[in-house]
């Protein structure tokens, strides 16, 4: 092998700007990072136990939620996250918007940025848009789900679930089953769980599990027996619509559900679960595992709005510690 | 000999007094005056004084360049391509078929040489596609293509999915007199791939380009050429597995060549994380053990040819997600600096291969004349300062696009003067 020496020699490199904090990936949090968060949420929580619900926090604030994807949990708790803050919000979906003229994500952008959104909060099909946000537009961003990269408050609220409903993460052992290769609510929870100290397993098909993925700390199975040994059973949503035709990833939907699907005989008694929404009933998830005590779908939903109002907070107070978050260089 | 295009010049008459002439092919690295008259290298002869700090060479040959004309002018021309190419240092260019119309046919290519003919700065050869339309299909009239000036064949941008299509071109490469040259991507292994499969692919959720979606091409065409006995070149390598391959095949006697680009000899996946959208290439950035494997073998010579793959796109292209975005980045202006910067300075290469890799290789791929440093021979240099410090920045470039995986960045190194076929093509 050659003498290889570092890859990019630092001190060429560009000149950093100053770094303008957003929430892209959960690869960009630390423990503490996560850990603020959590105690936000729950302070949140007690306030929305309140008979008047919504808190003068960010009263003059802008928020702007852009999505290019179809959302119902997502767009609606991030409305009323900013809603409770007193923050003004503007909703943009791209169906009804210049987007179906044939409009750029970058003039959208560059439209909604003129504003001087304090916040964007941009979903959207394709990997890296986040990143576009944070580029042409001067607002703080926060990732509601790109591509099969990242959904960050999807982790945090699912932490803050498990947090809540079983005391603690660290240590617990979180099954994740079904299409890992297609899904960036598996990407942040692994990646989420791993770092408050859980035990991750993922269990699917080969060709849903992405090679290499271990290298973020979890376990690899193709046998849903193994579900059985965790303390909650993340359930993913196989996505359809993600899927390259022709490329064979599963059979037939019948063949993955009789292997693989989430059914009452494969769970042990006691044994929590989760699921992201939107499900597929009798496909990955049997319905009754879907309606049992066990489940905490529901909860899941209801804690995200909490979240979503912590990481608005969080964002904009600056937080009681200073955040590292995605890096990203200002734009002149 | 290929056959290169460019406009009928001047043929300049001037010296370069006590510099460092390096010319690996003719073991040169001493302080000379060297003078050009007329367009020819007229003296080779003793320094008066030790060397003033500046480095003359032979002048660059990219085997690898994509000048989007036909169809894309807006992205590039043959006059802002050449241009570009003249302040990279390089004499001589080769340009890719896959424009708009492909060039697959006499009149299409006729067309083109005329036209490099009234506005190339320096002297470019144009491959022809192996396929109509590069479609994969039906093969073009290489023997008229080669008499009407192809410097070889390639459907690069798309692989040859078929094996009985490639060997019918190795075939008539025979009868054409032409070297043939492949893009080895296996289309049902890369398909939705837009970063190497990986590490980086798995955290970040991108669909992979697996290393063996190439090495299997490879392979395959190899063999191909193996059983036709006949030189295939493999264009801009970028898996380990690939240049095991390579080795091997040589090794057993096939007469195969390979390039590497820059990008792929300075960069892993490591920098997609990123999500630049100028990092974004294809084949795509791959790992460290592939890297060194790269670089292995340019300093062995099992790879001889250092390519840009200068493949420019609008703006607004790459002013997109990651994903959206198509594949290529641009090179020209940058590839001698990166290089230097990135490998010869941390002591990874030495100078003298760097060059060759750059110059008399490529050259000898396609049997183009070996730029080199030698009474006689035409005037085709490069001066550089090795200890210039220059900042990449949108502005720099003469191509028509800046979609450069090196904007921003500082780079040592730098191209002074270019001496294209006896005309001063290009002055700092």
């Amino acid at each position: 092998m050659a003498d290889v020496r570092p890859l990019l020699r630092s001190e060429l490199l560009p000149p950093k700007g100053p770094v303008r904090r957003h929430l892209i990936s959960i690869a960009d949090l630390t423990r503490e990072d996560v850990e603020r968060l959590l105690a936000l949420s729950r302070t949140f929580a007690r306030s929305l136990e309140r008979d008047v619900k919504k808190l003068p926090t960010l009263r003059g604030r802008t928020v702007v939620n852009l999505f290019f994807e179809s959302s119902t949990r997502t767009s609606s708790s991030f409305e009323l996250a900013a809603k409770r803050l007193s923050a003004d919000v503007m909703s943009i979906k791209s169906s009804g918007s210049a987007v179906e003229k044939g409009e750029s994500l970058k003039d959208t952008l560059l439209t909604i940025g003129a504003y001087d959104p304090d916040v964007v909060v941009i979903r959207h099909a394709q990997i890296g848009a986040p990143h576009l946000a944070a580029r042409f537009t001067p607002a703080h961003v926060v990732n509601a789900g790109d591509g099969k990269h990242q959904h960050p408050t999807q982790a945090l609220l699912d932490l803050y679930t498990l947090d809540e409903e079983l005391g603690g993460i660290e240590g617990l052992h979180v099954a994740i089953v079904g299409d890992v290769l297609h899904s960036r609510v598996a990407r942040s929870n692994i990646q989420a769980l791993v770092l408050m100290g859980a035990r991750v397993t993922l269990v699917g098909p080969p060709p849903l599990i992405p090679r290499r993925i271990d290298s973020l700390g979890c376990e690899i199975s193709h046998d849903i027996e193994d579900i059985k040994d965790a303390d909650v059973v993340y359930v993913l949503r196989m996505q359809r619509e993600r899927m390259l035709e022709g490329a064979n990833y599963v059979p037939s939907l019948r063949e993955y559900t009789a292997r693989w699907g989430v059914t009452p005989a494969r769970l042990r008694p006691g044994q929590k679960v989760m699921h992201p929404g939107p499900m597929n009933r009798g496909v990955e998830i049997d319905g009754a595992v879907a309606d049992s005590p066990e489940s905490l779908v529901e909860r899941q939903v209801r804690s995200g709005l909490v979240v979503r109002m912590a990481v608005l907070y969080d964002l904009l107070t600056q937080g009681p510690v200073e955040v590292k978050v995605a890096e990203i260089e200002e734009v002149a | 000999m290929a056959v290169l295009f460019g406009k009928n010049g001047r043929q300049d008459s001037l010296a370069f007094e006590n510099v460092r002439v390096v010319d690996p092919t003719r073991g040169l690295d001493e302080a000379l005056t060297v003078r050009v008259e007329r367009g020819v290298i007229a003296a080779v002869e003793p320094a008066s004084a030790p060397a003033n700090g500046k480095v003359l060479a032979p002048a660059f040959v990219d085997p690898h360049v994509h000048l989007r004309t036909p169809g894309r002018e807006d992205e590039e021309d043959l006059a802002s391509g050449t241009r570009a190419a003249a302040a990279g240092g390089y004499c001589a260019i080769l340009a890719m078929p896959n424009t708009d119309p492909v060039v697959d046919s006499a009149s299409v290519l006729g067309a083109l040489t005329e036209q490099a003919e009234r506005e190339a700065e320096i002297p470019v050869g144009f491959l022809a596609a192996i396929s109509k339309q590069q479609g994969g299909a039906e093969l073009t009239e290489m023997v008229e293509l080669a008499e009407r000036g192809a410097a070889g064949f390639t459907d690069d941008g798309r692989p040859v999915v078929a094996p009985g299509l490639i060997r019918r071109a190795l075939q008539y490469s025979a009868a054409a007199g032409r070297p043939v040259a492949v893009h080895c991507e296996e289309p049902t292994l890369s398909r939705g791939g837009h970063v190497h499969e990986g590490l980086v692919s798995a955290e970040l959720g991108f669909g992979g380009y697996p290393s063996v979606a190439e090495s299997v091409m490879v392979g395959r065409d190899l063999a191909l050429a193996g059983y036709e006995q006949r030189p295939l070149h493999l264009l801009h390598l970028s898996a380990r597995e690939s240049v095991d391959e390579l080795r091997r095949a040589r090794a057993a006697g096939i007469a195969a060549t390979a390039e590497v680009t820059p990008h792929h000899l300075c960069l892993t996946d490591e920098a997609v994380r990123s999500l630049d959208p100028n990092v974004k290439m294809n084949p795509p950035l791959r790992g460290e053990e592939d890297r060194a494997a790269l670089i292995e073998a340019l300093l062995d010579g099992t790879i001889e040819a250092i390519a840009t793959d200068h493949a420019p796109h609008a703006r607004e292209e790459k002013e997109v997600p990651f994903e959206e975005a198509p594949f290529g980045v641009t090179g020209l202006e940058t590839s001698f600096a990166a290089l230097y910067t990135q490998l010869v300075e941390p002591g990874v290469v030495p100078l003298a291969t760097l060059l060759e890799r750059m110059s008399a290789g490529p050259a000898r791929i396609y049997g183009l004349e070996e730029p080199r440093i030698e009474v006689g021979a035409p005037a085709n240099l490069v001066l550089l300062d090795l200890d210039a410090v220059w900042h990449v920045d949108e502005g720099s470039f003469r191509s028509k696009s800046a979609n450069s995986w090196l904007l921003g960045s500082k780079l040592h190194g730098r191209v002074l003067q270019t001496v294209a076929a006896g005309k001063v093509v290009y002055s700092a």
